[in-house]
């Protein structure tokens, strides 16, 4: 499903992230991208919907080279993955359900079938009574699993975390892990960039070290 | 179709929901819309009607002669008689002084006054078609019937419609350029309010392309926004101009009477309407189309 091809990242002036990464990831695979902080574990899960690109190398999803792809074709590429980000990114003048119709009004879906699918989603990661609320009345961990469910309610084949059980303590980050763990068991290729490997148990470990993949 | 469809439902829906969210920011710039298109309609509005009247008055020009107030009927058809003989005459029409009395009681807002004298104030006139319309020409015969017995003044009808006709053209002109003018102040009320809200909604903008938007997705309900900001502007224009019209209508019919005119100020009607609103809506389009084109170029 996706292929690293001696990927490299380079900042300028002369800040390489990431150094040759060759790695694969078989639909259905659930990977975990450990490291030290300033590994380059967000830096490689980034490239993969394009958000960066790379510098060198090639990186292939689903066949196609994202580094080669027009900017105009990056909304299709994203719309097949789930992205859930370390700072979230929620919307916080949005409710609840609000925010995880955000990504099915995207991709098309007609408002009742986005909203059956919206509710179905927050009920999957234990927010199904929360739906009306605002992000900022949500306490960490619930927020983290709105990011999850506003990731998967479109119910990509791969879903990608950075650090999604950052700033959680450590019974929400299992609970939390465990979201990741049962999306696995369904088929969906998880992506995960974690500093507790430990809280994904059975996965392929991907270890960086100063932007190389360690052996 | 279908898609498009539900995409455009809901960034409207969105746009109404932003509207609502503001409403002293929504009302600021719907008045401030709506005053900006009211005064350039309201001219429009007023040329139409005023370059009706001057197409309904002779454009070619015409004299007409008055005759002394004591000069009898016989002294009328003799000086019609002698028009008729001119070679710079083509063709004459006497207006019995009865007949003048009778038109002017039924045109109004004269009756009353008319009613009160104790005889026919007005003198029997001659309407001469002259055979050359010319300046000179015109003048020439003018000066020559001054000098007739019994004739105490003689009148270039045409020169009003032509003065009138004129001021409606430079009015036009005027009033293109006032619209241009206030066209563009309203392109710059909507640019302003459409980047604000981009400015406010930098994170969704953000969030949504990383989602997978497309670009015509995140600026879609920007552009509602603009359009219906641009729409109500148009509405409020409306109503201003039709309140203005409702207040004017009456004086501006008593004025028009006094000069003999059968005039009365009418409602936009439905082709003006649609064009008011058509006009401002998609100014506000292009506003908001300019703005957020804009700000989604300097995100990249």
């Amino acid at each position: 499903m996706i292929q690293f091809d001696r990927i490299t990242k380079r900042y300028p002036p002369d800040i390489t992230a990431l150094a040759d990464i060759s790695a694969e990831i078989a639909a259905g695979e659930l990977v975990t991208i450990t490291g030290h902080s300033g590994a380059g574990k967000s830096t490689l899960l980034r490239l993969i919907p394009a958000i960066e690109r790379p510098t060198g190398g090639a990186l292939l999803v689903n066949g196609q080279n994202v580094g080669g792809l027009r900017r105009s074709a990056l909304p299709w590429l994203r719309r097949h993955i789930g992205l859930v980000f370390q700072d979230q990114k929620l919307l916080f003048d949005r409710s609840a359900l609000d925010n995880v119709l955000l990504p099915l009004e995207i991709a098309g879906f007609p408002l009742k079938e986005a909203k059956r699918r919206a509710a179905a989603a927050l009920d999957k990661v234990g927010l199904g009574q929360r739906a009306r609320a605002l992000p900022i009345a949500l306490s960490g961990g619930e927020q983290q699993r709105l990011a999850i469910a506003r990731a998967v309610a479109h119910r990509p084949a791969l879903l990608l975390a950075d650090e999604p059980t950052a700033y959680l303590d450590a019974e929400t980050a299992r609970a939390v892990a465990d979201i990741f763990i049962e999306f696995h068991r369904v088929g969906v290729t998880v992506l995960a960039a974690t500093y507790d490997a430990s809280l994904f148990p059975g996965a392929r470990q991907l270890r960086l070290d100063h932007g190389r993949l360690a052996p | 179709m279908n898609y498009w469809l539900t995409a455009h439902g809901n960034a409207c829906r969105l746009a109404l929901r932003r509207l609502a969210a503001a409403p002293l920011n929504t009302l600021l710039s719907v008045l401030g819309i709506g005053i900006a298109l009211a005064l350039p309609a309201a001219v429009y509005l007023m040329l139409a009607h005023a370059g009706t009247l001057a197409q309904g008055r002779p454009a070619t020009p015409q004299l007409t002669v008055f005759l002394a107030i004591d000069a009898d009927r016989k002294a009328a058809q003799a000086v019609a008689a002698k028009l008729k003989a001119e070679p710079a005459v083509a063709g004459t029409e006497l207006l019995a002084r009865e007949e003048t009395l009778a038109r002017m009681k039924a045109s109004g807002g004269l009756a009353d006054a008319i009613g009160v004298l104790p005889k026919n104030p007005f003198p029997d006139a001659i309407v001469v078609t002259p055979a050359d319309d010319a300046p000179a020409a015109l003048e020439q015969l003018a000066a020559t019937v001054r000098q007739w017995r019994d004739v105490e003044h003689v009148q270039v009808d045409a020169d009003w419609a032509r003065r009138l006709a004129a001021l409606v053209r430079l009015a036009k002109t005027g009033m293109l350029l006032l619209a241009v003018l206030l066209g563009i102040g309203l392109l710059a009320i909507v640019f302003n309010t459409i980047r604000l809200q981009a400015l406010t909604r930098r994170d969704e903008v953000e969030v949504s392309r990383l989602l997978g938007a497309t670009d015509g997705f995140i600026r879609r309900p920007f552009l509602w926004h603009g359009t219906l900001l641009g729409l109500a502007g148009g509405l409020i224009a409306w109503l201003i101009v039709a309140a203005a019209i409702l207040w004017l209508r009456l004086p501006v019919a008593e004025l028009a009477s006094l000069y003999g005119v059968d005039f009365m100020p009418a409602l936009p009607g439905p082709r003006e309407t649609a064009a008011m609103l058509g006009a401002a809506a998609l100014l506000g389009w292009l506003g908001a189309a300019l703005s957020i084109g804009q700000h989604l170029r300097h995100m990249e």
